[in-house]
């Protein structure tokens, strides 16, 4: 089932503030550790700094207004987490569960190694966006940057936009949608055919991020698995 | 090496003093063993692929030799007088660092690559004498959670299996930047040991040849994996003893800016360390020998005022006590052990000499552990292999000898006088050829030559 950017019906209790000009990273992610489902978060001054709201590990919400650093978000489990503004570099690393939504623009490596959750960039995403992804659904409302994809091994990631070079190089399982131009594909990755089931689950994924576009824009793009097993004739492939 | 294995069949008929006699000579160049990976070369079109480290013959330990006590110093009485062996890994950062009873670790080798069973046995083995176990690219088993106390959990680029859950239940946690059999490559694991449960716990397809990253996905250089490192604290309430894996090429910058980027603990890993399958030109050619290395990663610590602050971790082609000792000798907190513990574990043992013998290899000689076909029950996902290897008898075994292993290191050092391995150094050590005096920076036995070093005349 595909997680959704929409509100849960939990209680919403008042958002508890933090304020990172006062008060350090260390402890806005120690209290976050141990909070329990449905505790609600506001990080205010986030000024850039790295790994804010990082390990999460329960249902919370979290709304942080400003720009990130590195790795926000980083190993979510059930959060719910909002960046209003940009995110540095990994935003929602290796991601297991919840929701992430970059308002702005995120850097590279967005959603890398993540096993799984929704991660929605409104903006645009620079390289390596989806890299080693392993389950996480993503969606980006603009552009993506080069080698995004890149060894992407399950999951879905979402473009709106456009992509870089060598989008999905070296792919195993995971499934591609772009609206946009894509620059060029890497190694061993094609155009698939948009069948029923991909238009649907499209559909879910556009809707799960609040975005309208229509599923029948965009191209498919996926694994041609022929660098599945070592073969003497891809040896320039390797 | 499956095809390129001299066929015993065929073997020469005359042995080799009777070619001699006939005026027959082999080249240096072109012997046998590069002869047939020529025209393996010549029949497959692809690279060999094998396990193990380097094979070729390079400066090492055997190469130094302890000075013992003497009229100027002292030694200690066998088993009457106390030598420690207790380690403490990761107290720079980590609230909860690793108390080692031995500074013998065993290294990461992931489960995939190894059975089920000889994770667990190694997870006995060192549980039985206070040592900690690493995971491996592939992910932590709850076989390997149950059976380590000390369990260090691999952070590699591929970063399967990777979650936070397990990141928790870890004791330390290690940046693997590379491996020295292999310097700047990636994982592999062929399609014969993707098995159902391998392939789930990697999210890969079943039987496919997988090539891991070389590169972390989010992260290069070292001031990213200050960041990262950063984080790893954050995620785990800077509890964990944080390790940096290094391979072997440019062990002084590479270890000062593993200590500049926040590591607890460095693990350096020279060419000869093992691995469960790389191609074998980059094993032969890419890296240095672990006894270049150390000198150098000692010294970026000095330099930076942080020797036994950040503890160094040692390995590549550790067998012995006196490995131990002359490792830690030379500056080395602790060592590390893979190839020594799979070969306690039963592999390579001539008891299999009929299997071995089948699979075109010999006891000895047995380096296709990316074929999983391991006649001990090794480095094999195959149900029935894996069954030959009972995990408790396994667990006696590594843990005998790990107690050797450190009984031996004892011996050494209360013969040079010291009340604690760590208390081992360079001063006890010379050297048997020019090469490994130069490298490892200690005096060519019977003289005070150090080759490269300045100030060092009579
Ligand atoms: C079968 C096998 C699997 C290995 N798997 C890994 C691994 O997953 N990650 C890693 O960092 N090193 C791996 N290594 C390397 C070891 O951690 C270690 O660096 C090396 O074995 C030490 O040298 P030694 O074999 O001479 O003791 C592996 C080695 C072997 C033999």
């Amino acid at each position: 089932m595909t997680t959704t950017l929409e509100s849960r019906e939990s209680q919403r209790t008042a958002p508890r503030a933090f304020d990172l000009k006062l008060g350090g990273v260390r402890e806005l992610n120690r209290t976050l550790h141990h909070a329990a489902d449905g505790d609600a978060f506001a990080v205010d001054h986030p000024g850039g700094k790295h790994s804010i709201a990082v390990g999460v590990n329960s249902e919370v919400e979290i709304e942080i207004n400003g720009h990130v650093g590195y790795y926000a978000a980083g190993m979510n489990q059930g959060g719910r987490i909002t960046v209003n503004g940009n995110a540095g570099v990994g935003v929602a690393e290796n991601m297991m569960s919840g929701t992430v939504h970059v308002t702005g623009d995120a850097s590279q490596s967005a959603g890398a190694t993540a096993h799984g959750g929704l991660l929605v960039i409104d903006g645009n995403a620079s390289a390596r966006c989806g890299i080693s992804m392993k389950g996480i659904d993503i969606v980006v409302g603009g552009n993506i940057g080069h080698m995004s994809a890149f060894m992407a091994q399950a999951g879905r990631l979402v473009v709106c936009g456009d992509a870089g070079e060598a989008l999905g190089d070296s792919i195993y399982e995971a499934r591609l949608y772009v609206r946009g131009k894509v620059a060029s594909l890497g190694a061993d990755c094609v155009v698939k055919e948009m069948r029923e089931e991909h238009l649907a689950e499209l559909g879910e994924l556009l809707r799960a991020a609040g975005r309208d576009d229509d599923p029948v824009d965009f191209t498919r793009y996926g694994s041609a698995r022929t660098l599945y097993n070592f073969h003497v004739d891809n040896s320039s492939a390797y | 090496m499956t095809l390129t294995a001299p066929d015993q069949t065929v073997a020469p008929a005359l042995p080799a003093p009777a070619l001699a006699e006939l005026g027959l000579r082999e080249s240096a160049t072109f012997d046998r063993a590069t002869i047939a990976d020529i025209q393996r070369a010549a029949e497959t079109g692809i690279y060999d692929i094998r396990g193990w480290g380097a094979k070729r013959k390079v400066p090492h330990f055997d190469d130094l030799l302890f000075l013992g006590a003497s009229m100027s110093r002292y030694p200690l009485e066998g088993y009457r007088e106390k030598c420690g062996t207790d380690i403490v890994l990761g107290d720079r950062y980590a609230s909860k660092p690793l108390r080692l009873d031995i500074p013998v670790t065993i290294a990461g080798m992931s489960f995939g690559a190894l059975s089920a069973n000889a994770k667990e046995a190694l997870g006995r083995g060192a549980s039985a004498v206070g040592t900690s176990t690493t995971t491996g690219d592939g992910g932590m088993t709850p076989e390997e959670r149950g059976q380590s106390k000390h369990l260090v959990y691999q952070y590699l680029p591929s970063r399967y299996g990777m979650n936070p859950d397990d990141l928790r239940k870890a004791d330390a946690i290690e940046v693997v930047l590379g491996q020295g059999a292999k310097p700047g490559g990636g994982g592999m694991l062929l399609g014969q040991k993707i098995t159902e449960r391998v392939a789930e716990m990697r999210t890969l397809p079943i039987g496919i040849d997988q090539r891991s990253a070389c590169r972390h996905p989010d992260w290069t250089g070292p001031d990213d994996l200050e960041i990262k490192i950063a984080e790893l604290r954050e995620i785990t309430d800077w509890e964990k003893p944080i390790y940096v894996k290094i391979g072997a090429s440019r062990p002084y910058y590479d270890t000062a800016l593993a200590v500049k980027s926040g590591a607890d603990v460095v693990i350096l890993d020279g060419m000869q360390g093992g691995t469960a399958a790389t191609q074998q030109v980059f094993i032969e050619n890419v890296g240095i020998p672990t006894l270049a290395a150390i000198p150098q990663a000692v010294q970026a610590l000095q330099e930076l005022g942080m020797h036994r602050k950040v503890q160094l971790i040692v390995s590549g082609g550790i067998r012995t006590g006196a490995d131990v000792a002359k490792a830690m000798a030379l500056g080395a907190d602790a060592v590390a052990i893979g190839t020594a513990a799979l070969i306690a574990l039963g592999d390579n043992s001539p008891r299999y000499a009929a299997e071995y013998a089948k699979l075109g290899s010999a006891a000895g000689y047995y380096d296709d552990f990316q074929d999983g076909r391991d006649p001990a029950g090794i480095s094999t996902q195959d149900p029935e292999l894996s069954a030959r290897l009972d995990p408790v008898v396994g667990g006696r075994r590594i843990a005998n000898y790990l107690r050797v292993l450190t009984m031996e290191a004892q011996t050494i050092a209360r013969a040079c006088g010291k009340a604690h391995l760590h208390n081992l150094e360079p001063e006890d050590l010379v050297a048997l050829t020019i090469e490994s005096a130069a490298m490892a920076r200690v005096p060519l036995a019977g003289t005070s030559w150090i080759p490269g070093a300045t100030g060092t005349g009579l």
